[in-house]
């Protein structure tokens, strides 16, 4: 066949061919789809199961599967049976808009509980607010957003950043050296500490970035170790954090002489990074494993008996687990998965959960959170130092604090 | 299938070559699939992805063009999609933006939008961006590289460097480039609902045609003098210089060329898939595309086209069939492929070809 156009004509037409074929089996399920009429109601599940972020990502996904397997045990939500869809992000944040727009398109699921990145987030974003489709997002973030189709379920800054800031301030700590990974979560976390700091009489004396997944920190810790702060504060994600650690240990600084405050770090983390490594820092959260209340004992335990007794719970993996019941909360109250009806019923729901009571601000569709600080400790597990007494008001963009007047324009 | 072997006597003046009518009708049959079957067929989301999955088939055409035809292993085509794809995108969030700032500005702390920004407000500039920012680019990259005469593994080394650092460079400058996110929530494509139906079916006709116009130019091209001489450069680069030809003019020419095609996917990518982001053009992406051209076979254009289809298509069908083991079976099918069939599908489509006429 030496004819180049007989070759392309062939290909192109044995593709499209392939391409009609595929297509078809996918429909024909959404057909006899659920969330129609069936006895089940679809749920997408969208998190990285592949790629950089997957080792966090799994851990969640794993949350809210045990958290849609007790709703269902318990007789499900409506009469019907919760059925998830999972999808994998694979890391990358095109692929979770495709991967959004599948599971409203042709799964025709209810609500999906998904991301863990704010990058993965703000590409979500679009899809979910052009087909008016409600997402959980289950991980502290930046602030600074507020979209009516998504449901955040982790921190907003006044729920874990500026307590942290509140709390090295209170240790007497003013010079502060500041460490992230090159996006959107670091940088404008960093913008709202620079500008606590101002208005607070702190002083920051240096911001570096690495980009994700960066692993050579010598020259990094050699800038903070002359700079000579009194704490560090770290919004490096993923595994960085293992090298940085290392680095910091072998450079001689001690949680005694200058603690590292990490946002990013939990309790699966530490695992990876080496106890030996991290042990001694703060961290700032709204859960750890050790939080004392009945709701948390059930969790741990349901966990590590589905999982494996060596699993640990941390805040991202709660605040997932707590969006799939806030979300089947929302659904009874309002007597259907219809988005505006959700969205409508979910203002004012509170649930006792494994971090506390939580409650859901209709208005930012935000959470009130309690604010816990705790330190790293020699089993690997994190005990909570200081707590904020009572669940904090999402403020995701800062309006009640004076001194970030200039952030949220 | 039987009447194939009627070719001129070799002894015959070379006139013109004998009209073969199965190639073009072959591919106006391609083109009334493409054109009207599957707009009936595919519901408004697989259209999308098939879609997205041509405008990396005009990629892979590009690196068909230049690796296939001109043996330039370019392994950083992600860079001129990304440009063209940024120049578009630049482009959408200013005009959703208005009189505002684009909104990663906003949570960036950036306060004045930056001067790169103002002339992309321009739709008609911002589409000659598209084309002649990949352009300059591979052209000044192929006059500085190719009268070195660097080739071979030093060129593709070259080229993957430069992806590498283009990440590097928009993940760094948050404020200018949207970092890591890259620029994404787009509302209105040219005056219209960039999300509607309507609008996406437009798209998908739009990059049907493309790739349509751009495979015939690039066929044309291959059959031309041009093409006979680029197929010279790839195979005995000094004879041709002997010759008295300039092989680097050639290969400048055909690189620049493939450049563009790049930077015309990418922007024919934002609007359909509404992200543009550093992901997209990494080395990763890059290789992911040549990877797909050599599966579909890289001495035919049309192998480079179906490669990309192809991969587009698994990538999507592995992934949402099996979440969890999908990557697996994407790289087994690929080692298979490639391990099998060095010359690729089309190289199969071929070979098979060819015994059914030897059997004939």
């Amino acid at each position: 066949m030496r004819n180049a156009f007989l070759r392309t004509a062939v290909g192109a037409g044995l593709v499209l061919a392939l391409a009609a074929c595929g297509g078809e089996p996918t429909e024909s399920t959404t057909g006899g789809g659920a969330a129609a009429g069936g006895d089940t109601i679809k749920v997408g599940l969208l998190h990285s199961l592949s790629g950089t972020m997957a080792i966090s990502e799994v851990t969640v996904r794993d949350a809210e599967l045990l958290a849609i397997e007790e709703i269902n045990a318990a007789g499900g939500v409506l009469g019907k049976k919760l059925e998830p869809v999972v999808e994998d992000g694979a890391s990358d944040w095109p692929t979770f808009a495709e991967k959004a727009n599948k599971l409203i398109s042709q799964d025709k699921v209810a609500t999906v509980f998904g991301g863990w990145t704010s990058a993965s987030r703000k590409a979500m974003l679009p899809v979910f607010e052009r087909h008016k489709a409600l997402l959980w997002y289950p991980v502290q973030y930046e602030g600074l957003e507020s979209s009516p189709y998504i449901f955040y379920t982790g921190a907003t800054t006044n729920q874990q950043i500026i307590p942290g800031l509140d709390y090295l301030k209170e240790q007497g700590k003013t010079k502060i050296f500041l460490v992230g990974s090159d996006y959107v979560f670091p940088r404008t976390a960093n913008k709202i500490i620079k500008a606590y700091a101002a208005a607070n009489g702190m002083t920051i004396l240096g911001e570096e970035y690495t980009p994700l997944g960066h692993t050579e920190y010598s020259t990094l810790t050699n800038k903070v170790v002359q700079a000579k702060p009194d704490a560090v504060f770290n919004t490096l994600n993923g595994d960085s954090n293992v090298a940085f650690f290392k680095q910091l240990k072998s450079a001689g600084v001690t949680a005694e002489s200058m603690p590292v405050l990490s946002v990013s770090v939990a309790e699966e983390e530490v695992t990876g990074i080496g106890v030996d490594n991290i042990v001694g820092h703060p961290v700032a959260w709204n859960y750890y494993q050790t939080t004392e209340n009945a709701a948390n004992t059930k969790f741990v335990a349901a966990f590590k008996a589905k999982y494996g007794a060596a699993k640990v719970t941390s805040d991202p993996m709660e605040a997932g687990y707590n969006a799939v019941y806030l979300w089947a909360e929302a659904v009874k109250k309002a007597g259907t998965t219809e988005v505006e009806a959700v969205k409508k019923a979910s203002g004012g729901i509170a649930l006792e959960r494994p971090e506390g009571l939580v409650t859901i601000d209709g208005e930012t569709q935000h959470m009130y959170k309690t604010a816990r600080i705790g330190i790293i400790q020699p089993d690997g597990l994190i005990k909570e130092v200081w707590n904020s007494g009572e669940p904090i008001k999402p403020d995701p963009y800062l309006k009640s604090y004076p001194w970030a007047g200039s952030l949220a324009s | 299938m039987t009447a194939t072997l009627e070719k001129p006597p070799v002894t015959e003046a070379p006139v013109k070559e004998p009209r073969d009518w199965r190639g073009p009708a072959l591919f106006a049959l391609v083109a009334v699939i493409g054109l009207v079957v599957m707009p009936l067929v595919l519901e408004p989301f697989r259209l999308g992805l098939l879609a997205k999955y041509l405008t990396y088939a005009i990629v892979a055409l590009g690196i068909g063009l230049a690796w296939g035809q001109g043996g330039m292993l370019t392994l950083g085509q992600g860079v001129f999609f990304g440009l063209g794809g940024y120049a578009m995108g630049m482009h959408l969030k200013l005009n959703d933006a208005g009189d505002g700032l684009p909104d990663f500005m906003v949570w960036s702390g950036v306060e004045t939008l930056p001067a790169l920004w103002e002339p992309f407000r321009n739709p008609v500039f911002a589409i000659a961006m598209v084309v002649v920012v990949p352009g300059a680019i591979a052209w000044l990259l192929g006059t500085l590289v190719f009268r070195q005469r660097v080739r071979g593994a030093y060129f593709a080394i070259l080229t993957q460097a430069l992806a590498a650092a283009m990440v590097i460079l928009l993940v760094g400058q948050q404020g200018l480039t949207g970092g890591t996110n890259g620029l994404t929530n787009f509302f209105e494509f040219f005056g219209q609902d960039v999300a509607a139906d309507s609008t996406q079916r437009g798209l998908y006709f739009t990059v049907a045609i493309v790739l349509g116009i751009l495979f015939v130019g690039a066929w044309q091209l291959q059959r031309s003098r041009f093409g006979r001489l680029l197929l010279a450069v790839r195979d005995g680069e000094d004879r041709v210089r002997f010759l008295g030809y300039n092989p680097a003019t050639v290969k400048t020419i055909t690189f620049t060329l493939s450049a563009v095609m790049a930077g015309i996917a990418g922007a024919l990518f934002v609007p359909i898939v509404g992200i543009i982001s550093p992901a997209l053009l990494g080395v990763v992406p890059s290789l992911e595309l040549v990877v797909a051209v050599a599966i579909g076979g890289r001495f035919a254009l049309a192998g480079a086209v179906l490669g990309a289809i192809l991969m587009g298509y698994a990538k999507t069908y592995f992934s949402e069939e099996l979440p969890d083991a999908w990557l697996y079976l994407q790289g087994a099918l690929f080692i298979l492929v490639i391990g099998l069939a060095p010359k690729g599908i089309i190289g199969i489509l071929g070979s098979l070809r060819r015994k059914k006429e030897v059997a004939a």
